[in-house]
């Protein structure tokens, strides 16, 4: 029984462990994506740059403020979300009512500006964020050895989504999101400031990249690339969830997570692939996502 | 009124564009294609453009009586896009040398275009050995680093450490695969044993999937067949997950600038080949002085190279007293590149300028003594040792 499918067990079980750390971070930003999309029918391309730019929040805190990983966890999201809040108020808001497409370019040339003056400052080849020492030991399962800073994005990860999904499913606060984004002239007439609670939204979402940046940060080189490539990936994510579906952004995250690690085992080639064959499988058999409604 | 304004906007970008500056037959032009904005733009990249013109200031901005001017330009990565622009610049802009950057694929596409073109290409960033080989051409010169010297030092002074078994992490494109099978008959030759691989594709952001593949294969080397960013992400993770504490990593490319982001801590005892590094002697220092008052950076070896490569061209266009092409390229095979990057270097008739290499370990942070003490010579290979006898798939050679 020491061999599934001729694969030892112990590597299938690592797989799975490190295919639901890429998972937490698929989730986290997927999520971010969702809940911008779903309730401002935004398409954020600029995520992948929140990303990188919560991380360069962190490394540069640390470097010349002195401000430490715990503090960064917080500090970081909070100034890349008022960021963010700055862009939908100056930017994004001219772009309601018209093709999404629209908010889609404008973001895109977003992201394009920020990584190309990353890069401009900061060079290609990226610097190293130290592991902070409270999470820098390893934690033996047996068929692995994991590092405890791993273990903890996972837990982190859940945390957050968790507490996303409750906020917008479950609260006062969440269900006046979702009136919003069902009949925004009807809920400003109940006197909600609706173009605030937009904002905060756009923030929030930000906000989240900016932590999954801040989280990625001591196991990447932290640089002006990391959240692009991600960032096409986390789109399908998003996709193969269902547009604007936040339990479908966690789970198919995570899940997806997983199954690219088991690519990584099985054909390694196909691994940066899978996500995408797996998008289109879902878009023909079911258009609207596993987790969307039609 | 619009039409006047689009008017003036398309006169601002053809001024700024080649085209107003097209290069007269009194000119001699440098271009310089190479990624400036991706994976490998700290390897060379814009600082490498810097280095350039510090040679020509060097050799007094004008040869022959003719103003030397430089082109530059971003590949991308992108073989056609490389291919593209160098083919304009030589219908266009009256090119006579190109210096070709990083990344063997788009390398292997400008080497057509030399040879059609009868347009001297100097490689400089890329390390595939086929440009010397099967893609081999009569203006090219291999003028750094090859994937044949990289494991010829690497994998040598680990198999004979000790080292038999090797598992490799291939960056899964030509480069990486060329270094791969260059490591892997260097193993088998000393006595070694190649166990496996597993190709990852370029850029991945996670590595920690494929490097307990690489420790379940029982192998006592983790051959790092990658560069640039996947390669420090790769030693990164090999570090975190304790990988490295059964296996002994090698890395078969890796610049000053990797070292640099990885840091003393994880790098320290890394063996690795370089054809240069700054502080190996006087002259070497005092290039790096001048360059890092001009980026802030200690110089890469390719860096180093493309200084020595603009002079090297240079002086045989003032020897030959022509920039034409036949004759220059003859000059070159004929004589020794004496500089502060090679000593006795030549070019052989397949286009391997053959120099000494070194094999360096990084030092750990004890020994590391001032900024950018990185590197101890483990040991010096001449060049006949480093580069090989040639192999005779390249055409050039059958005389």
């Amino acid at each position: 029984m020491s061999h599934v499918f001729g694969i030892p067990v112990a590597v299938i079980l690592g797989q799975l462990t490190l295919g639901l750390v890429n998972g937490s971070f698929y989730a986290m930003l997927s999520l971010g994506l969702a809940v911008i999309f779903g309730l401002m029918g935004v398409v954020n391309f600029a995520h992948g740059a929140y990303y990188t730019l919560g991380a360069f929040a962190a490394l540069l805190g640390l470097q010349y403020l002195g401000i430490n990983y715990w503090a960064a966890l917080l500090l970081a999201p909070l100034a890349v979300g008022l960021l963010g809040i700055v862009v939908e108020r100056l930017l994004l808001r001219h772009l309601y009512g018209l093709d999404p497409l629209y908010g889609l370019l404008l973001t895109f040339g977003l992201a394009l500006t920020v990584e190309g003056s990353l890069h401009q400052v900061f060079g290609a080849s990226g610097q190293s964020y130290p592991v902070p020492s409270a999470l820098a030991g390893v934690l033996n399962l047996h068929f692995m050895f994991l590092p405890l800073y791993r273990a903890w994005v996972i837990l982190a990860s859940l945390v957050v989504c968790f507490s996303t999904w409750f906020v917008i499913e479950r609260t006062r606060l969440g269900a006046t999101l979702r009136a919003a984004t069902e009949n925004a002239p009807l809920l400003q007439a109940f006197g909600v400031n609706v173009p605030l609670l937009v904002a905060a939204t756009y923030g929030g979402g930000v906000a989240l990249a900016a932590l999954a940046g801040v989280l990625a940060s001591p196991v990447v080189l932290v640089n002006s690339h990391m959240g692009t490539e991600l960032v096409i990936v986390v789109f399908a994510v998003v996709v193969i969830g269902g547009m604007g579906s936040i339990v479908g952004a966690i789970v198919s995250g995570l899940v997806l997570g997983v199954i690219e690690g088991f690519t990584k085992v099985i054909y390694p080639e196909a691994s940066n692939i899978v996500v995408f064959v797996i998008m289109a499988l879902v878009l023909i058999v079911r258009p609207a996502g596993l987790f969307g409604r039609e | 009124m619009k039409e006047q304004r689009l008017a003036m906007a398309l006169a601002a970008v053809w001024a700024v564009s080649p085209y107003a500056a097209r290069a007269a037959n009194d000119q001699v032009v440098i271009g310089d294609i190479d990624d400036m904005s991706g994976v490998y733009a700290d390897v060379l990249g814009a600082a490498g453009v810097e280095a350039i013109n510090m040679a020509i200031a060097d050799f007094g901005g004008s040869v022959l009586g003719k103003k030397i001017t430089t082109l530059s330009a971003d590949h991308q990565n992108k073989p056609d896009i490389g291919a593209s622009k160098f083919r304009q610049w030589a219908d266009e802009d009256g090119l006579t040398l190109l210096l070709g950057g990083s990344n063997t694929g788009v390398n292997i596409a400008m080497a057509k275009v030399a040879a059609a073109k009868k347009v001297p290409l100097f490689v400089i960033g890329a390390g595939g050995a086929s440009l010397t080989n099967e893609d081999c051409t009569a203006y090219t010169v291999h003028y750094v680093y090859d994937t044949t010297s990289l494991a010829n030092g690497t994998a040598t002074a680990i198999v004979n450490a000790g080292g038999k078994s090797w598992f490799y992490l291939t960056a899964d494109y030509a480069f990486g695969t060329q270094l791969q099978n260059a490591a892997s008959r260097v193993v088998e030759t000393h006595g070694g044993k190649n166990v496996g691989a597993v190709r990852v594709p370029l850029g991945a952001a996670d590595f920690s999937s494929f490097l307990l593949q690489a420790q379940a294969s029982g192998a006592q080397v983790l051959g790092l067949a990658n560069a640039g960013t996947d390669f420090s992400n790769s030693l990164k993770a090999a570090n975190e997950f304790g990988i490295t504490r059964t296996m002994k990593p090698a890395a078969l490319l890796a610049f000053l600038t990797d070292i640099h982001s990885l840091g003393l801590q994880t790098a320290q005892g890394l063996y690795l080949t370089t054809a240069w590094y700054w502080d190996l002697n006087p002259d070497t220092r005092a290039f790096a002085k001048r360059f890092f008052a001009k980026v802030n950076r200690e110089p890469t070896m390719d860096q180093a190279g493309i200084y020595s490569a603009t002079l090297t061209y240079l002086k045989a266009v003032k020897a030959v007293g022509s920039t034409d092409s036949d004759k220059v390229m003859a000059e070159l095979k004929r004589t020794r590149i004496n500089d502060m990057f090679a000593k006795d270097g030549y070019i052989r008739a397949d286009g391997v300028m053959v120099h000494e290499m070194y094999v360096m370990q990084v030092k750990s942070p004890q020994e590391s003594k001032y900024p950018w003490d990185y590197y101890k010579i483990v040991r010096k290979m001449n060049g006949e040792e480093a580069f090989g006898p040639i192999t005779g798939l390249c055409p050039l050679t059958h005389k």
